[in-house]
């Protein structure tokens, strides 16, 4: 007898169709998947009940283990114990050795981040996939079924190649994946934010090893991620750190420590931080590695002093963040707390301060991103009666392409809802044009050379035909995880062309917002570089065009003297276009059309002669 | 006769009902459907129809359509646990046979 699950009014399952979905919070540290039951979101478990695993695989030569038991494999056997892979999804070799000098894995020579374990090469991807494939074991062992699909949370400042790395491994593992979703939009969504007021969220997410702060628009249902900020090096474990460092300076505990002993002492902390949480005074006490024991006592009071410069060094960061997002304190409606660090009550209480509001804290700060992610899941997998909302979000960069003279044609603009598809037609610059290169631009700027490349493709198999004859779709898709694909299509003939963006290396959060700002800057000398270059392809097409008429046609139609004139006025354009006064170009232009416009009748005169020859009036 | 819920399954039911914050009580049902025959259904409700008959046990009202009850008039509603899985479970005196899985049935 199967065992049933309350379902939402008229939204029984017939049987074997059971639409189950999970959300899995891939975090970097830890890992967790969550399901909405009976309309309960809960996270799952493990057969030992423990509901989060830690994002550690290590290899052997038998396979891999994830979880607890690898992490405790970390200090014996470091080189096939990879922890902390998030950081190398999406990365290249280079970027990762430059930011992480002292990791323990062997890198093989290659361009994207290869690891040498002992049963063979393994990439960042595959890492993450066996942490995903035991949390979609768990999940499915727990519904009774296959799983129909999962929502992954990525970071807000994940790039494009991190999503893709992301959904990459999600599918190596055999997860279906409905939609990648933002770390902090999911914590929104766990504290019902999406359907309540609009207004702008705050998120502080402070985890064991890193801080990250978001803030986030909701308007009309759609989240907007208007800046993020943090510190990937600031985390619990800081606050276990100064702690162990008290202690040693209560016990005169100086000099290297024991690995024991250091571990000891590390586990004290992290006791006495717990202890804290709720209580005025702990007491410590152990034994060193010469047997002596030692007492220390740790009051509320003193332990908040040794992590109030931690926790400042977070409040800087949201300060910037509101900066970023061109804030004040008093616009934010919400604060969401995330990561287990929130349950120190001085974090709470400062970042209550902070931004003048009381934070929410009633979801469990490590459960919180898996259970939006699970409310998400639920909805798109058609769970709900009426979709109660199908959450959206913006793209940060506005999406364009290259045209002639190195401008940058907007496709898609910044801030559009995804997913999307929008289509633009260009032509052929060149008479007889076969190939186009088709260069797909991510940026504000006008001209392409201050944008980002994010990825060039050529169409080729285009029939030749006059310049501006041919008609090249252009179509720009954005799935609803931000992931980019472009096609170009010849119109009368259907040859095509594509290309999935997957730009080799990532973009900072601060550069999005450098780009946006610079675009604002040089608003008005990127408009005129934009009419300069337009006048310069467009001397440069007149010439083009001209040549080829005067090489077919000067020699019967021309005088010498008339043709040297063209052809003169065609240098001094040519000289024109190279300078850069766009007024100057224009006076050029008009110059030879004026030069050419004997030669262009006669070229007419000639063309109706030869279409008329030979045909009587009738005829016509 | 009736539907009888059992200890767990009302503990449960109310916790969900709970957490749902709306609601009157659970929905039991059968519709036509599945390998074998017919197949449960289990629901929240928010609004009664004109033919639902009410039982109430332990605090939690199993709200049934008339032509539903014909099949499970006697049926008693469990939550127990398989492992990792949980979830509700009829005993329905009515049923002859059930599909491997279990998820549908004849009389």
């Amino acid at each position: 007898m199967a065992l049933l699950q309350i379902a939402e009014p008229g939204q029984s399952a017939v049987p074997h169709q059971r639409k189950l979905a999970v959300g899995i919070d891939l975090g970097t540290t830890n890992s967790l998947v969550a399901t909405v039951r009976s309309g309960a979101t809960t996270t799952l478990p493990d057969d030992i009940g423990q509901h989060i695993l830690p994002s550690v695989v290590h290899y052997t030569s038998q396979g891999a283990v994830v979880g607890e038991e690898a992490k405790k494999q970390a200090s014996q056997d470091p080189a096939n114990t990879i922890s902390s892979v998030k950081r190398f999804l999406g990365r290249s070799t280079t970027d990762i050795k430059a930011k992480y000098p002292n990791l323990p894995y062997q890198f093989t020579e290659s361009d994207s981040p290869v690891m040498q374990v002992v049963s063979g090469e393994v990439n960042p991807v595959q890492v993450s996939a066996e942490i995903l494939k035991v949390l979609k074991l768990r999940a499915e062992s727990t519904l009774g079924d296959e799983l129909k699909g999962a929502v992954v949370t990525v970071p807000a400042y994940f790039d494009d190649s991190q999503r893709q790395g992301t959904k990459d491994a999600a599918t190596l593992a055999g997860l279906n994946v409905l939609r990648l979703l933002n770390e902090p939009t999911a914590a929104a969504i766990a504290y019902g934010l999406d359907s309540g007021q609009e207004g702008i969220i705050a998120v502080y997410d402070l985890g064991g090893g890193t801080f990250d702060i978001s803030i986030l628009r909701l308007s009309k249902g759609v989240f907007e991620v208007l800046s993020t900020g943090g510190d990937s090096a600031l985390g619990g474990d800081d606050f276990d750190a100064v702690l162990v460092d008290y202690i040693r300076q209560q016990t005169q505990l100086t000099g290297d420590l024991s690995k024991n002993l250091h571990r000891t002492l590390l586990d004290l902390a992290k006791e006495a931080k717990e202890t804290l949480s709720h209580e005025s005074v702990a007491n410590l006490s152990f034994e060193d590695d010469n047997k002596q024991s030692h007492k220390v006592l740790i009051t509320i009071n003193h332990f908040e002093k040794l992590i109030a410069p931690l926790v400042k060094n977070t409040l800087r960061a949201c300060r910037r963040a509101l900066k970023d997002a061109e804030l004040s304190k008093q616009d934010i409606l919400e604060v969401v707390m995330v990561g287990g660090s929130t349950r120190v009550p001085y974090v709470c209480q400062q970042v209550g301060e902070f931004f003048e509001t009381s934070p929410l804290t009633s979801i469990d700060p490590d459960k919180v991103v898996a259970i939006g992610a699970a409310i998400q899941a639920d909805i798109l997998a058609g769970n709900k009666p009426d979709s109660d909302m199908l959450l959206l979000d913006v793209l940060p960069l506005s999406l364009g392409i290259e045209t002639m003279g190195g401008l940058s044609e907007k496709v898609i603009p910044r801030n559009t809802t995804i997913p999307i598809a929008k289509a633009q037609e260009f032509t052929t610059f060149k008479d007889g044009q076969t190939a186009m290169m088709v260069h797909v631009v991510q940026g504000e700027r006008e001209l392409v050379q201050d944008c980002r490349s994010l990825a060039k493709f050529t169409l080729r198999g285009i029939p030749p035909m006059a310049a501006g004859a041919a008609h090249i779709r252009v179509t720009f898709q954005v799935d609803a995880d931000g992931l980019l694909n472009v096609s170009a299509m010849e119109k009368s003939t259907g040859v095509q062309a594509q290309i999935q963006v997957k730009p080799s290396y990532g973009l900072e959060d601060h550069q999005i917002a450098d780009m946006l700002k610079a675009s604002m800057q040089n608003a008005e000398q990127d408009m005129q570089a934009r009419m300069l270059k337009e006048q310069q392809v467009e001397a440069a097409r007149v010439h083009e065009t001209l040549q080829a008429a005067l090489n077919a046609d000067a020699a019967a139609l021309l005088s010498a003297d008339e043709k040297q004139a063209i052809e003169t006025g065609l240098t001094e354009l040519q000289e024109l276009a190279k300078g850069s006064d766009k007024e100057a170009i224009k006076a050029g232009i008009e110059k030879v059309d004026k030069l050419s416009q004997v030669f262009a009748e006669r070229r007419m005169d000639q063309s109706i002669r030869k279409a008329f020859s030979g045909q009587s009036v009738e005829q016509i | 006769m009736g539907i009888s819920v059992s200890d767990s399954a009302a503990q449960r039911a109310r916790t969900f009902l709970e957490n749902r914050g709306a609601g009157i009580g659970l929905r039991l049902g059968v519709k036509t459907t599945g390998c074998s025959g017919l197949a449960y259904v289990l629901e929240f409700v928010d609004e009664m129809n004109e033919d639902d008959q009410v039982f109430e046990d332990k605090g939690i009202k199993v709200i049934i359509d008339g032509k539903s009850l014909v099949y499970l008039d006697g049926t008693h509603l469990d939550f127990t646990k398989e492992g990792l899985n949980e979830g509700f479970q009829f005993t329905n005196p009515n049923a002859n046979g059930e599909c491997g899985c279990g998820e549908s049935f004849n009389v």
